[in-house]
């Protein structure tokens, strides 16, 4: 055991400070997160219900097995946008009948469960997680289909559901489809894809082209009930698997199902009974500071985090502005790579380099804690090889097979994103915490560097250069990257799987890591670790 | 040992303490029970109704001899007053532990009992049985007011009627001769004195066959229900060392009278004013002699079997003395507000505590199964103290501290007698229950932390599904990061919502929010503290049914399941049987039209008929059940539509 001590002070003025601001813009994200939580709003709602129908979150409840945690995906997808907050659709991982599962469902009181481009991104990449990871995805099947005046941006990647879907099959990851109400046209081919489809009584109706447009295209007069509903797909058309007499009864038919997949995580088991850390998670609120300039030591985080706040640092006298070592959450192994002091340098990259090889020697799962400005610039670090140095560390990240984690605490700027397995880099799951930000550069940084080239340009072409558009620029610059850095942008554009409160972090931790142990855990094998 | 449940183990128990080797016999139903384990040996009586098992004498005698017993105990009930049964031990070469049967057939009719103890000195019930010619004013006044007027050759109250003055006597005579007459096919009727409230007074003897009868003082088991004593007591609250003296002497008499040896009760009514008269012997152990044991010390069914190897009685008998108080009550399995409907089931678990100063015979154990063939009683708790308040307070919390799993039964009752004031005050009669509807009907249990167990039942199914959860058992329970419904459990009648969320734990129930705040929850503990004040739960779930036994209270909760199974629906207007037990008559046909009310079918359960109506008007469409069939509690029998 090597245990950390917190030298954190909770007595202390900045403790109380760093506090307060943190818990200001915790409640700026539960502000969002009630607007995804609210879908459609209060009238679409009591329409719904008035249906005798379920919300998507009552349906992913009786879903769910009893008293088991939840794990929602991108609930703040499409925010910034003219889309509901959470675009339409609901998705995460939870287990049903003793197995994780990805859930997909639609929120039908959101225009009708209507798919737009953020809904159809946000449902890919939860068809994503769940084929990287080896999940079984059940869809709540409610949608009105394509969200038509956005179509050019949809019709042609929504295909990719459906490649999906099936493609999910052919890895032997099941799907199933419970259809509570429209499924229609393009949707009609989810449970047309799904291993097992599910249909509502008098509620399911799953075609390709309802009443009107039959009888614009062959003249035929029809119903709802014969063209797709659950009697005809359970008896006449067999693309109904079960007849569910209602909503309840999907549920149930859909919990059977799970029941029977015969179903076997292919990652080991975490070790039994984790102690929970020393410290508690509450004061991370404490450690981070408002203004992301001041760096924090990410060990007060981790003695938060790991079981029994238990870590054995990795080189810790080398490199020390990035912290590596090995731990475990909730059981599962884990190296963790957590930036200290922002920048990295040549020394950090080599470390960070050698460190993902020993974790893939050892088949560990990597989590990557982002606070980081990028790698050094400067005369001394470029000729020092600061590239090539940075390059060792992006292949080693990039050629990494064991399972990441991402985590940006509070900034992932510049080639660092890359480093420390940002989203391109295909981390299992990726979050970030309200307070983090996420561009190319700092927004000061990134105007600045704007109005010096603009002002070279000028100088170039002997034009005198306008000092106060020049500062109005800036600004504007400044407050766009600003915005765009903003976590809540990010996690709208699904460049994460969303935003996480600090304090959950050890459970998001673990619920992602149970999650990617349905999947082999195997490190890239090959090459000895290059000692650096 | 020719009989089963507690008495079987209880006199074995004394048997191996006086190293005497035990053989049980039990039928199909008991296999497993626990007194067919302690006995030494076990001989298998083949079927399950009493007639062809426990009463059969031929097989017991059988038994007794394919094992080399000398001697049967005979307990009580089934053949313990059989003097056909005592003539046939002696006859095979056995002991019979207990009188002689010349003894047990002076007694055996009541009639004839009462013109012996009457010859003997014996305070015997006035009455004559009146003739074709008889001068009905001069009779009743020899007996005195009021009058009791019943038919001399029947029972079961028919043709009962109380009479109080001379003025009304002629009708009633009339009318009980008429009643007598059809239901008994005799018209004959027969007068007594009317005793009102009486007590119930019983006195203990034991006699030797060295010609000695002593008493062991008196029992009272006045509060009785259906006729069946449920508490008793001793000594009564109502008798003086005086009276004591008085019913002693009684009883001692009525031993000598007929020569009694062995263990043996003289029961007698007694009015408010201490007036007693005999009733009748029990010519063996009584159900409640636990009693008599703890305010003597003594051991009776040791004295029995002294007495059956033809010792004389020892001082310790002749010299007994009364020390402090002691209260039995019979713990049955029975629906007591649904009319004390007796109960089945299978006793998941049964621990009753064994305070200081408590007695608990008992005829099951864990797993026991409590079938509809034989009496229901489970066990007897006895608790002697100082003073009978203290014995009652001990008895009170022993019972309301046991865990009875499993089976419905009659504890809330008996404990709410034991608080209740006029019990408390020793004001106690035949009539005290019908007097005290309130403790019958269940109104008395209080409802006030009803919703604390349910929500207790529901933390401890919510620690036992994460405990059991193949994954992500580790993480918080019910964690969401966005929003988040509360998590729902519902039991008939109590529907319990709960949150654990980082800003604490919030639960309502039926809709009513519990200011609540949990110190632990396991599957097998929950410990809460609701209003301020912290209670410990034991929580036993055994498949859809959560056993929550607390300080406040213990409750049942039958679990709704989260999706109904469409099939397991039953149908509307489905006739459920509301107990097990045996198709009797069916009364209707598919397809007849019937009336809400009108009777369908007639189910029998403990000798007890329960009737099964047309819920509405309409047409019945099935019938599913047919005479002689056993059904299961909420079985369908029809369907009407």
């Amino acid at each position: 055991m090597t245990v950390l001590t917190s030298l954190l002070d909770t007595s202390a003025e900045a403790y109380a400070h760093n506090r307060a601001a943190q818990l200001e813009v915790i409640a700026q994200l539960d502000e969002q997160l009630q607007l995804a939580v609210a879908g459609g709003g209060e009238r679409y709602t009591q329409r719904h219900r008035e249906r005798g129908k379920l919300t998507v979150r009552e349906r992913l409840e009786l879903l769910l097995d009893p008293d088991s945690p939840f794990l929602e995906l991108s609930p703040l997808a499409a925010w910034g946008t003219e889309f509901t907050v959470g675009a339409s659709v609901l998705t995460g991982i939870g287990a049903v009948s003793g197995v994780e599962c990805v859930v997909i469902g639609h929120d039908p009181t959101v225009r009708g469960g209507a798919m737009n481009p953020y809904s159809l991104r946000k449902t890919l990449r939860a068809l994503e997680i769940a084929r990287i990871n080896r999940l079984p995805v059940i869809n709540l099947v409610e949608s009105g289909g394509a969200d038509l005046p956005t179509q050019a941006d949809l019709f042609v990647p929504a295909g990719r559901i459906f490649h999906e879907l099936t493609e999910l099959s052919s890895l032997a990851i099941p799907t199933v489809a419970l259809v509570f109400g429209n499924s229609t046209a393009g949707g009609a081919y989810v449970p047309g894809m799904c291993d097992y489809a599910v249909l509502v009584d008098q509620r399911a109706k799953v075609f390709l082209g309802g009443p009107p447009l039959v009888k614009m295209a062959t003249g035929e007069e029809s119903d709802d009930e014969s063209l797709g509903g659950a009697e005809m797909h359970s008896r006449v058309s067999g693309l109904s698997d079960y007849f569910a007499a209602d909503e309840q009864d999907a549920i149930r038919l859909g919990r059977r199902i799970l029941s029977r997949i015969n179903w076997h995580k292919l990652g080991p088991d975490p070790a039994r009974d984790p102690v929970p850390p020393r410290y508690d998670p509450e004061e991370i609120l404490g450690i981070l500071p408002p203004d992301p300039k001041v760096p924090f030591d990410p060990r007060e985080v981790l003695a938060r985090t790991v079981d029994g706040s238990d870590f054995d640092e990795y080189k810790p006298l080398y490199g020390t502005s990035l912290v590596t070592g090995w731990a475990s959450i909730h059981g599962y192994p884990v190296g963790v790579l957590a930036n200290h002091r922002g920048v990295l340098f040549s020394e950090e990259a080599k470390k960070a380099s050698e460190f993902i090889l020993l974790a893939n020697q050892t088949d560990t799962p990597l989590v990557f804690l982002q606070n980081t400005t990028g790698y050094m610039v400067g005369k001394d670090y470029e000729q020092g090889g600061i590239i090539k140095d940075g390059a060792k560390m992006i292949n080693a990240v990039t050629n990494s097979r064991v399972p990441h984690l991402t985590i940006n605490m509070a900034s992932s700027f510049g080639a660092g994103n890359y480093g420390m397995s940002g989203r391109a880099y295909d981390p299992r799951l990726m979050f970030a915490w309200p307070g983090a930000k996420l561009a190319v550069m700092g927004a000061a940084q990134l105007a600045g560097v704007m109005s010096i080239v603009g002002r070279a340009s000028a100088a170039s072409q002997g034009r005198p250069f306008d000092e106060e558009g020049d500062a109005a620029r800036t600004r504007a610059i400044e407050q766009q990257i600003e915005a765009e850095s903003h976590a809540f942008y990010v996690t709208g554009k699904l460049y994460d799987d969303g935003v996480v409160d600090p304090r959950d972090t050890r459970t998001v931790l673990g619920l992602s890591l149970s999650a990617v142990h349905s999947q082999t855990v195997a490190g890239r094998r090959g090459f000895g670790v290059f000692r650096m | 040992m020719a009989n089963r449940g507690e008495i079987a183990a209880r006199v074995m128990r004394t048997a191996h303490d006086l190293g005497i080797g035990t053989v049980a016999v039990y039928s199909d139903p008991d296999a497993d029970a626990p007194f067919v384990r302690l006995a030494d040996e076990a001989v298998r009586l083949p079927g399950a109704a009493p007639s062809e098992t426990y009463l059969r004498g031929d097989l017991v005698i059988a038994a007794a001899r394919a094992t080399g017993a000398d001697a049967v105990h005979p307990g009580y009930g089934f053949l313990s007053e059989n003097a056909g049964f005592a003539r046939d031990c002696a006859a095979a070469g056995l002991t019979f532990v207990g009188p002689t049967p010349e003894a047990i057939a002076s007694m055996g009719s009541k009639l004839e009992a009462k013109a012996l103890m009457e010859s003997a000195g014996v305070p015997v019930l006035p009455g004559a049985t009146v003739g074709p010619k008889s001068d009905l004013g001069a009779l009743a006044a020899e007996i005195g007011y009021p009058v009791l007027v019943k038919a001399a050759f029947g029972g079961g109250g028919r043709g009962m009627r109380v009479v109080h003055t001379p003025a009304e006597l002629g009708a009633a005579v009339d009318g009980a001769r008429r009643e007598a007459a059809s239901a008994f096919g005799d018209g004959t009727v027969f007068l007594e004195r009317f005793v009102v409230d009486p007590r119930h007074v019983e006195v203990q003897i034991l006699g030797d066959t060295h010609g000695e009868v002593v008493s062991l003082f008196e029992r009272e088991c006045s509060i009785q229900r259906r006729y069946q004593k449920i508490v008793e007591e001793a000594p009564s609250p109502a008798v003086d060392p005086a009276l004591r003296a008085e019913l002693g002497a009684a009883a001692v008499a009525a031993g000598k009278a007929i020569g009694y040896t062995g263990a043996g009760t003289v029961e007698f009514v007694m009015d408010q004013r201490g007036e007693f008269f005999f009733l009748e012997v029990n010519t063996r152990l009584q159900v409640e002699h636990p009693v008599t044991e703890l305010v003597t010390g003594l051991d009776l069914v040791a004295l029995q079997l002294r007495v059956a190897e033809g010792e004389p009685l020892p001082a310790s008998v002749t010299r007994a003395a009364l020390d402090g108080h002691a209260i039995e009550v019979r713990l049955y399995a029975e629906d007591v507000p649904a009319g004390f409907l007796p109960a089945t089931g299978t006793l998941h678990r049964v621990r009753i505590p064994e305070l200081p100063g408590v007695r608990v015979d008992s005829g099951v154990a864990d797993g026991s199964v409590v079938g509809p063939h034989y009496d229901p009683m489970l066990a007897k708790v006895i608790a002697q103290g100082r003073t009978r308040a203290e014995a009652a307070r001990t008895l009170a919390r022993a019972l309301q501290q046991a865990q009875l799993h499993g089976v419905t039964t009659n504890r809330d009752l008996l404990v709410a007698i034991l608080r209740e004031e006029e019990f408390l005050a020793g004001r106690t009669d035949t009539g005290y229950l019908t007097r005290h509807a309130e403790l019958v009907s269940g109104k008395w249990c209080s409802g006030t932390t009803s919703h604390a167990r349910a929500l207790a039942a529901a933390l401890a199914a919510q620690a036992a599904d994460r405990a059991s959860a193949r994954v992500l058992g580790g993480l918080p329970s019910g964690w969401r990061n966005v929003g988040g419904l509360p998590q729902r459990r519902s039991y008939e009648g109590f529907d319990v919502s709960y949150a654990f969320r980082r800003d604490g734990f919030t639960a309502s129930v039926n809709g009513e929010p519990l200011e609540v705040r949990v110190l632990a929850a396991s599957a097998t503990d929950v410990d809460l503290e609701v209003g301020g004040v912290r209670r410990h739960y034991a929580v036993h779930a055994v498949a859809d049914t959560t056993f929550v036994d607390g300080p406040d209270g213990s409750v049942a909760l039958v679990e709704v399941p989260r999706f109904a199974d469409p099939d397991a629906v039953a149908h509307a207007g489905s006739l459920l049987a509301p107990m097990p037990g045996g198709v009797v008559r069916v009364l209707a046909a598919e397809g007849d039209a019937v009336t809400a009310g009108q009777p369908l079918v007639v189910l029998e359960a403990m000798k007890m008929e329960h009737t099964v109506t047309a819920p509405v008007d309409g047409t019945v469409a099935e019938v599913r059940v047919a005479q002689g069939d056993q059904v299961e509690t909420r079985q369908v029998l029809a369907v009407v539509e």
